[in-house]
């Protein structure tokens, strides 16, 4: 019927009137909230009832989530290919980790959004150099860049405390009132609502002109610069603004563990969060729930059955993935959806 | 008057290479010119040199008089400059629509805002799909570009350039692998442009370059051989041989 349509488009009046609301409607709605979108909120409340004595865990699988969620916002949505974003997870948490240590701040917001400006200024430096580069030779120069800011740390011991990191941190309670209690309620809902407000953030950004400039970058990039986008200008814009909200997830990291080691700039944390997501499904915002969700409670369950061998596990959930479900777990939900409209039951 | 576009003595090589020698040409307000050539002879490397994607090695490009030799290409793109690719350069998994959104955004500069839902733009969602309606492309506004027809996603190359409201506009080979059956209406959009617009278009198809062309350059490995008018482009013995020789087999870097 539609190539009906797109043939008959020598008379246009009616069908090219609708045509035009149809696209307008288009544009104008995507950006809506959708129903579906307080599932994942209303599960992770769900899980502060149901699960009261794995709050803690629960943290720690929602820093992810956010730190997921930045990853996201450059991977998925502007198609740079990183394997060092822990560098500026990295980053912020030893921001609070060093406040609080030495100059005894240990108030928790505040120490957000120092961890946010210093991320955010460390991203900006390198990325204005790093994305001058794609591909492969920026894989390998992100990787390089976390491993001598790790080494970095290590150059300061009496300042980072070196390998064994900054123990035994303290943190003001919340809002001056809330004190951290031994089950982690308060930190649970904590960083349930950081996640909340820059979840939010991420999802106007990819929505904007800017946004959608971020995928004409990364489905063309030639072509960007041949309709006059400053390509570059953008990319280090987005790098900055992920590398600030991967401060924030480091540094929630290190508020609700009351710890840092330079185990945080590792391989593995780039890696993890970046399988995380692949799982999950890229340039979906959602992904990056589902993704954290997934490889952190499997880690959980393998690594109490195994604690040599549970990356097999975690191995293997990825070669599937990639094998049979490209877009990731959501990407898997998308088609069967569009499979059950295309072939609904008779 | 200055020209809409002037090239002074454009060289470019790469290393003992040379792909463009001792280039001129100059396109006035309104020019419908046409650049032909064997196979190599540099006709792409040109276009890529006039939109910055290549620096020459020497030379000068001037856009209204103005040198913009050193400016990159998104800059010259801003200044005024817009070109179609031989092979489709498309947004492949967005739909039509966004991939006039995003030139329109460029153009009015609203590609840089972070904080309005890009459906909050109602001007560039406006004039992206006056864009699509005048190639008679609105009903497939929705549809991602990877799944229309070779000759429609020619069309929408054609188009996201022109929502760039160029003052110069350089056609690489538009009609190329579009079937003879749709081609006219790539030809047809050609013809309709805007009478304002300089335009550079590189073609092989002789008719076409006929129909259309007021001027002809005709370039052979990087240099110009002769730039005319068609009838004694028609005419030239040299152009003749250029071509009868490639036909008999002869191969042109």
């Amino acid at each position: 019927m539609t190539d009906a349509l797109a043939t008959s488009s020598a008379a246009p009046d009616a069908s090219s009137a609708s045509a035009r609301a149809r696209a307008v409607a288009y544009l104008a709605e995507r950006h809506r909230l959708q129903i579906w979108e307080a599932l994942p909120w209303g599960l992770a409340l769900a899980a502060f009832w149901l699960f009261p004595d794995r709050l803690t865990f629960g943290s720690q699988v929602l820093v992810m989530v956010l730190f997921a969620l930045s990853l996201d916002l450059i991977l998925g949505f502007a198609g740079i290919v990183t394997l060092g974003q822990a560098a500026y997870f990295g980053v912020g948490a030893y921001t609070v980790g060093l406040l609080a240590a030495h100059l005894n701040w240990g108030e928790p917001i505040s120490g957000l959004f120092a961890a946010a400006a210093v991320a955010g200024a460390v991203g900006s430096a390198t990325g204005f150099v790093l994305l001058r580069y794609r591909g492969l030779t920026l894989l390998v120069l992100t990787l390089a860049t976390a491993i001598m800011l790790q080494e970095l740390g290590n150059l300061f011991p009496r300042l980072t405390g070196g390998y064994d990191g900054l123990p035994g941190l303290v943190f003001a309670p919340l809002f001056g009132v809330f004190d951290y209690d031994l089950y982690g309620r308060v930190n649970y809902l904590y960083v349930l609502g950081v996640l909340f407000v820059l979840f939010w953030l991420v999802r106007r950004i990819v929505y904007s002109p800017f946004g959608q400039t971020l995928a004409g970058i990364r489905e063309n990039v030639g072509r960007m610069h041949a309709i006059g986008s400053p390509v570059r200008l953008r990319l280090v814009v987005v790098y900055t603004i992920a590398a600030a909200i991967s401060g924030v997830a480091g540094a929630l990291f290190t508020q609700t563990n009351a710890y840092v080691t330079l185990g945080v700039f590792d391989f593995d944390n780039s890696a993890g969060v970046m399988v995380m997501l692949i799982l999950g499904g890229t340039g979906r915002l959602y992904g990056a729930f589902v993704g954290a969700v997934i490889y952190m409670v499997l880690q959980d369950y393998l690594s109490k059955e195994s604690q040599q061998y549970w990356h097999f596990g975690i191995g293997l959930l990825l070669v599937l993935t990639v094998l049979f479900a490209r877009r990731g777990l959501l990407g898997l939900f998308e088609d069967a959806g569009a499979f059950l409209r295309r072939n609904p039951k008779p | 008057m200055t020209a809409a576009l002037e090239i002074q003595d454009l060289n470019k090589s790469f290393g003992a290479l040379a792909v463009a020698r001792d280039i001129n040409l100059t396109l006035p307000k309104g020019a419908r010119h046409a650049l032909i050539g064997p196979n190599g002879a540099g006709k792409t490397t040109l276009v890529n040199l006039i939109t910055g994607v290549l620096q020459p090695s020497a030379g000068r490009v001037l856009l209204d008089g103005q040198d913009i030799t050193a400016l990159p290409q998104a800059a010259r793109t801003r200044r005024g400059i817009a070109r179609t690719f031989q092979i489709n350069q498309l947004f492949r998994g967005l739909t039509v629509l966004e991939n006039l959104y995003l030139a329109v955004a460029e153009r009015m500069r609203a590609s840089g805002r972070l904080w309005v839902p890009a459906g909050a733009e109602r001007e560039v969602i406006d004039q992206a799909l006056a864009q699509l309606e005048a190639l008679r492309l609105a009903d497939d506004a929705l549809k991602p570009v990877r799944e229309l027809p070779y000759g429609r996603q020619r069309l929408v190359e054609i188009a996201i350039a022109l929502a760039l409201h160029p003052r110069v506009l350089l056609l690489d080979e538009p009609a190329a692998g579009v079937p003879s059956s749709e081609s006219h209406l790539i030809l047809d959009v050609i013809g309709a442009l805007d009478p304002d617009i300089a335009i550079l278009i590189i073609e092989h198809d002789m008719d076409v370059v006929f129909r259309f062309a007021h001027r002809i350059t005709v370039l052979v490995a990087g240099a110009v051989l002769t730039e005319a008018s068609p009838p004694e482009i028609l005419a030239d013995p040299r152009v003749r041989a250029v071509y009868l020789g490639e036909e008999a087999g002869g191969r042109h870097g």
